[in-house]
């Protein structure tokens, strides 16, 4: 090629690669806005909550928040010592449970400690409540009579304005900080508060420890006579759980902002000191569950499949008229309220219901020996199937339309029998239908919630009723977000094998 | 002429906010015939004295808890004021989720005097928590069936009667009857239930009925089962089991032996606006007083939390039957009663109901 023969120029003398190219993101950038607010509609309100919610199957930050002060120092605790920690902990742990009660967040942490070990959310509810009485106002009285300016909020805030008293008394900083942040979230000023007891703890904590640097402002204070009280002996009057190294070991264990607790929890284990270790037998049930809803899930799909491709060649194959009349019939169940069918499955199945008392009517079966077909696998299998059966038929409907007859007929011309022309020529041609009633079915059925828990009973009940029990009953909804992720990984693994096996160019939703 | 189009629509929206807020009041209560007891008793003559205010009801008071915080995160909370079982109460009382009150303060006195405080007596279980009736947890029975049964036990007797039985799908009241059946005093069943061994044991017993048993979740289940034979007896709500005897005169009958009081109220969310919050003050104020706890008992066979109310107990309102040897807290009916244990569940709840629920899966 010749080198003096530059770039193929545009009218306006740009490059022509060039020129097509902004004109092609033009059109994408045009295209996109055209999009964009349903994109921006999706991400609000369906994929950023999503996001959220299974965030908090990680999330974890509940325990450092409450505790701040306690977790630090607890993390020079040795927890495969059998030996609760000592009095330096308790004293922060009286800190930080004082700011809880005050914010009414030392009963939100106990129950979530409370899903960990049973016990705790009393603890913290009766600490909360007992923390304003401890004789903690000794060390209020030695200070104010050794310096009384000690007594007047004012001259706290100075005092912890100056940055030389801040370096030398960290931990009476730390907690006028908490306090002034508490304060002002309620509307009140520092100044003009009472200065809790807990500040003159704090206050003799750090100068127990040190004691330099702050002779300028608090130099007339002496605290080698105080008299100091056992703070680990008031929280163990309270209640002996404290000095219970466990209670201990999960406050250590659930220490970090982001934990794998949850998720362990959803696959029937739980976190141990040396990694995660099998829960006690008589507590497994998510493992049995997940595994039931996806062979559940599966049976139901298949049973969809073989009653409703039977319904889905006859609505492809009868006069148009008929066979709109045929289809209203499918349709209208789908029209009916999903709790009046499934009720109405109860009053079909139960053992006092039509079927048992037709049976008993033409002496199929003794009255004494009903049949059990409710609360129970079969009953949801039954009662979902009939529920989900639209789902299989109308994409296979939508297949089946599109193939000509005459491809059978050619076939059977040819010599095939009648087995041979459907099972090689005909139904070659619906897979791309089952496939994707398949998918929908499943999916759908995965997560299905009120139907298996009508007619359940206990056998029948799926991964989806216990997601709802602790989204709505036990709150616990860090467990609820981990078995929801799971349950969606489990979907997009399966999406993913489906694509892989027999890919997606080959679903068919619609002729 | 825009302009004046835009200002007249940005006042006419301001006009409709200010309404929307002043003016529609949010209940949020159970629903069905408890609901209307409510809507009847008080809610309704609450309205004719306040013309402005207008009711939405919401039935979403079985997530309560989870709803309300849910919107407090959220920082909106449409309700104003909320009708909660009492160990909900407790809970949201602990998350700060609900408004703490001073009952002599805020309720109405007694008509002799008393102050709320005292006419109400322990059943203040919470300081957020302001109680309305007590409801009991207990077990009909079809009369035609079985012999009448007069102990509890008789549900874990599948010789004298046999027939499936319907219990709720939650541990709570079902171990503690377990274990009374199974020869545990009944001040020393949250003692045995507190191990590990009282659980197993708990679930030992129930296990002797398991085959037989249909498990229920919704309070309407065990009616609709006793009602179509598909049990002989079952427990649930006394009030609901009133409407299967009384209102839809099927052939079942309650045995209170070891009924589980338990307690309903009202509590005023937390994160409302002043004025929201002195409007759900003013009709609670009334909505709680001795007469209209009373009235309501025309409509629902739950008994008045208050003292003072009990004389007033009438009759049923379209029945026009007594309400008074109806109501659980009869002495007639409450020879042996239990109390729902308000703070061992909250601590055991998670524990025994993760192994309850294990215990059912197992077939």
């Amino acid at each position: 090629m010749n080198s003096t023969c530059g770039p193929v120029l545009a009218a306006d003398g740009t490059p022509l690669k060039k020129s097509l190219a902004r004109a092609l993101r033009m059109q994408k950038l045009r295209a996109l806005m055209l999009v964009a607010p349903l994109m921006l509609f999706i991400v609000i309100t369906f994929l950023a909550p999503i996001a959220d919610m299974l965030f908090r199957s990680v999330e974890n930050a509940i325990v450092a928040d409450t505790l701040p002060e306690t977790i630090q120092k607890l993390s020079e605790w040795d927890p495969t010592r059998d030996q609760a920690p000592e009095e330096a902990v308790f004293e922060t742990l009286y800190i930080d449970v004082f700011f809880a009660a005050e914010e009414k967040k030392h009963t939100r942490l106990g129950t979530r400690l409370n899903y960990e070990l049973t016990g705790i959310s009393s603890l913290f509810r009766k600490s909360g409540r007992r923390i304003g009485r401890f004789p903690t106002d000794i060390y209020a009285e030695q200070f104010i009579s050794q310096d009384s300016r000690l007594s007047d909020p004012m001259f706290w805030v100075r005092m912890m304005n100056d940055p030389r008293i801040v370096r030398s008394l960290p931990l009476t900083a730390r907690t006028w900080t908490r306090w002034t942040h508490y304060l002002r979230g309620e509307g009140d000023d520092p100044s003009m508060e009472d200065v809790e007891n807990v500040f003159y703890a704090a206050l003799f904590f750090d100068l127990r420890n040190s004691a330099d640097g702050i002779s300028e402002v608090l130099n007339n204070i002496d605290i080698s006579n105080f008299e100091s009280i056992d703070l680990g002996a008031e929280f163990e009057a309270i209640d002996e759980d404290w000095v219970n190294p466990s209670v201990w070991r999960t406050i250590y264990t659930y220490s970090p902002k982001y934990t794998s607790g949850y998720f362990l929890n959803a696959v029937d284990l739980q976190k141990g000191l040396d990694g995660p270790e099998v829960r006690p037998e008589n507590q497994r049930i998510y493992l049995l569950l997940f595994q039931r809803t996806l062979v559940m899930s599966f049976v139901i799909t298949v049973s969809c499949i073989l009653l409703g491709y039977p319904v889905a060649w006859l609505l492809a194959n009868l006069s148009t008229r008929t066979a709109n009349l045929l289809l209203i019939l499918v349709l209208l169940p789908f029209w009916t309220s999903l709790l009046v069918r499934t009720s109405a499955w109860k009053v079909m199945l139960q053992q006092q219901g039509v079927i048992n008392d037709t049976l008993v009517w033409l002496g199929l079966i003794d009255d004494a020996n009903r049949l059990i077909m409710i609360n129970n696998q079969f009953g949801t299998i039954v009662a979902m199937t009939h529920i989900l059966l639209p789902f299989m038929i109308l994409p296979l409907y939508s297949v089946m339309q599109t193939i000509p007859p005459s491809y059978v007929h050619a076939a059977k011309s040819l010599g095939a029998t009648n087995w041979t022309a459907f099972w090689r020529v005909y139904f070659p041609q619906t897979v791309p239908g089952i496939g994707a009633g398949s998918i929908l079915v499943f999916i759908l059925s995965i997560g299905y919630y009120i139907t298996p828990e009508i007619v359940g009973g206990t056998t029948g009940t799926f991964i989806s009723n216990r997601i709802a029990y602790h989204i709505s009953s036990s709150l616990n909804w860090g467990l609820a977000a981990a078995l929801g992720t799971i349950l969606l990984a489990a979907v997009l693994i399966l999406y993913w094998a489906y694509d892989k096996i027999i890919g997606m160019d080959n679903m068919k939703l619609g002729g | 002429m825009k302009r004046k189009l835009a200002i007249t629509a940005a006042s006419m929206a301001a006009i409709s906010a200010q309404v929307a807020v002043a003016d529609d009041m949010v209940f949020v209560s159970w629903g069905g015939a408890y609901q209307q007891s409510q809507h009847r008793a008080y809610v309704e003559p609450y309205l004719e004295m306040n013309p402005n205010i207008s009711a939405t009801w919401d039935e979403s008071s079985a997530e309560a808890v989870a709803k309300l915080r849910a919107m407090n995160e959220a920082g909106n909370v449409t309700w104003d004021v909320v009708d909660a079982v009492a160990a909900d109460a407790i809970r949201l009382c602990d998350e700060g989720l609900a408004l703490e009150i001073d009952h002599d303060a805020l309720l109405a006195p007694a008509p002799d005097g008393t102050p709320a405080s005292e006419d109400f007596g322990d059943l203040i279980v919470s300081e957020c928590f302001i109680p309305q009736i007590v409801y009991s947890t207990t077990f009909g029975y079809r009369t035609d069936l079985i012999d009448a049964p007069t102990d509890v036990c008789a549900v874990f007797d599948l010789e004298t009667y046999p027939g499936r039985r319907s219990l709720e799908k939650r541990p709570v009241n079902n171990l503690e009857w377990a274990l009374y059946c199974d020869g545990v005093a009944k001040d020393e069943i949250y003692d045995v239930l507190a191990t590990e061994e009282g659980q197993e044991r708990a679930l030992a017993k129930l296990d002797t009925i398991k085959s037989e048993v249909i498990w229920w979740s919704a309070g309407a289940d065990t009616p609709q089962l006793l009602a179509d034979g598909e049990v002989v007896i079952g427990s649930t709500y006394n009030g609901r089991l009133f409407s299967v005897i009384e209102e839809q005169k099927q052939p079942v009958a309650i045995l209170w032996d070891m009924q589980v009081f338990d307690l309903d109220g009202w509590i005023i969310p937390t994160g409302l606006s002043d004025d929201r919050v002195a409007r759900a003050k003013d009709f609670l104020y009334f909505a709680t007083d001795t007469q209209r706890l009373a009235d309501q008992a025309k409509f629902i066979s739950y008994g008045p939390a208050r003292l003072s109310s009990a004389p007033l107990v009438g009759k049923h309102a379209d029945l026009g039957i007594d309400m008074a040897p109806h109501m659980p807290t009869d002495p007639n009916n409450a020879a042996n009663t239990l109390l729902y244990n308000y703070e061992f569940w909250a601590d055991y709840r998670d524990d025994i109901d993760a192994k309850f629920q294990a215990w059912l899966a197992q077939s």
